[in-house]
């Protein structure tokens, strides 16, 4: 037993706060739109230039002109503010957004992210995801704990490029959670997804971590 | 004043295109594209061109035109998804690509508009982008002394245009067009409506005339959805995102 994309989802849901504004990557983090608590007020930051993302457009009300980072149709709401790109990366770099949920191909116990390339493979690019994790004051990841075949993507070091170097606070799994600190001071098991042992997630992680569970 | 205003795009950009030139285009994906100076500058047959921009259109569609066409030599750009001849000549070796994260890309065509030759940034310390760049500590932290950039050419695309060359764009279609329009040693837009100047509320002109010196309007504009994302008109929310 595992957490599903769903649970994961909801797990990196619980890291908003009132009056924060967020910024979602692609993948299971967009999910996250779908999950902010009943009565709390969060603000979506669209990387192309877009302060208060609303929701997919009703059937035959698409605008073009009108798109998310992921370049699906959005709406707008009554609050939302338009801006170029480079005004958009001077929220993201000048650290005026509170949180980033991105996903990741490796996580290292230092908190180096990679997610952009494999090498011998088509490299698309990092996008904005360097500014990111270089600019927004938290960042969290979710990402499966293993690879299809098996291996650990939470490692003592990544083996594949960076897309930042010290730069993810908390790593969200299929298996748990872990805290990190970006100033060297090592990863933490904080939670343990529902039905998944301590045995279990000690053989499935390469990165060394310390346990502070809770209840 | 001479006037700003051409019948069309390749009247626009008579004069201006020549083969080893770098070109700025406005747009992120296919939104906010200036499709009817891609279409001349495909038609230009200019060769060997440095194309900066945040993409490089997608299949079939945009930039990917001008790419298609062998036109290109070089590109600086921060996502080349869905883009097959791309992929191919990359990997086969016949396009350079530089990727640049999209804000040090945002910022390098501002910077360089602005006249400020580089800059220094978080984005990319300790990664693949910084390698062989000045880093410098700045209050205890690193940063990497990125370059501005500048072009021959700009082209952008924007809702609205008066003779001045004053330009309104329209929600995220504006996204690089601002930056890409001061970066060109000539910059010319394509709009979709042209008003009588003094219709143009000044307070809300998001790029001033004096860094455009050509504009059309351009007729029948495509506006290619990449993701049509939609949700029932039942449901009371659908997803943000």
């Amino acid at each position: 037993m595992a957490w599903t994309r769903e649970q994961m989802a909801l797990r990196a849901a619980q890291e908003l706060q009132d009056g924060f504004y967020v910024n979602l990557g692609i993948g299971i983090p967009t999910l996250v739109a779908n999950m902010i608590p009943q009565g709390m007020s969060v603000t979506l930051q669209s990387e192309n230039g877009m302060l208060g993302m609303g929701p997919f457009p009703f059937e035959g009300e698409a605008d073009a002109d009108l798109i998310n980072a992921g370049k699906q149709t959005i709406t707008e709401l009554p609050q939302t503010s338009y801006f170029s790109s480079a005004d958009s990366f001077a929220m993201i770099r000048g650290g005026h957004i509170d949180l980033s949920i991105l996903g990741g191909m490796q996580v290292s116990e230092q908190g180096d992210l990679a997610n952009w390339m494999v090498p011998g493979k088509m490299v698309k690019g990092m996008g904005g995801a360097m500014d990111l994790v270089a600019g927004v004051r938290r960042v969290v990841v979710v990402m499966d704990h293993c690879e299809k075949a098996g291996d650990s993507k939470f490692k003592r070091q990544c083996s594949l490029p960076l897309t930042g170097k010290g730069v993810v606070d908390l790593l969200i799994t299929d298996l748990g959670v872990f805290r990190i600190d970006r100033k060297g001071g090592g990863a933490t098991l904080i939670e343990l997804a529902s039905g998944v042992t301590l045995d279990e997630i000690k053989t499935k992680t390469e990165a060394r971590f310390g346990i502070s569970l809770s209840g | 004043m001479k006037s700003k205003i051409y019948p069309d795009a390749a009247a626009a950009l008579a004069g201006l295109t020549f083969d080893g030139m770098t070109v700025m285009v406005g747009g992120f994906g296919l939104c906010g594209i200036p499709e009817h100076f891609i279409a001349a500058l495909r038609d230009s047959a200019t060769k060997n061109l440095t194309v900066i921009g945040n993409n490089v259109g997608c299949d079939g569609h945009g930039m990917w035109q001008v790419l298609a066409n062998n036109q290109i030599r070089k590109v600086l750009a921060s996502y080349v998804g869905e883009n097959k001849i791309l992929e191919t000549r990359y990997m086969n070796g016949e396009i350079e690509i530089e990727f640049n994260p999209q804000g040090t890309l945002a910022e390098r065509i501002r910077a360089g508009g602005a006249g400020i030759p580089a800059f220094y940034t978080r984005t990319g310390y300790g990664t693949a982008v910084a390698e062989g760049k000045e880093t410098r500590q700045f209050n205890g932290e690193w940063y990497v002394m990125e370059t501005g950039l500048v072009a021959d050419l700009s082209i952008v695309k924007a809702w609205k245009a008066d003779s001045e060359g004053n330009l309104v764009y329209r929600k995220t279609a504006r996204n690089f067009n601002p930056m890409i329009a001061t970066a060109g040693k000539v910059t010319v837009a394509e709009v979709e409506m042209m008003v009588p100047v003094g219709e143009l509320d000044p307070d809300q002109i998001h790029t001033p005339g004096i860094f455009v010196d050509r504009i059309v309007v351009g007729q029948n504009y495509t506006k290619h959805i990449e993701r049509l994302t939609t949700r029932p008109k039942q449901a009371t929310f659908g997803g943000a995102n």
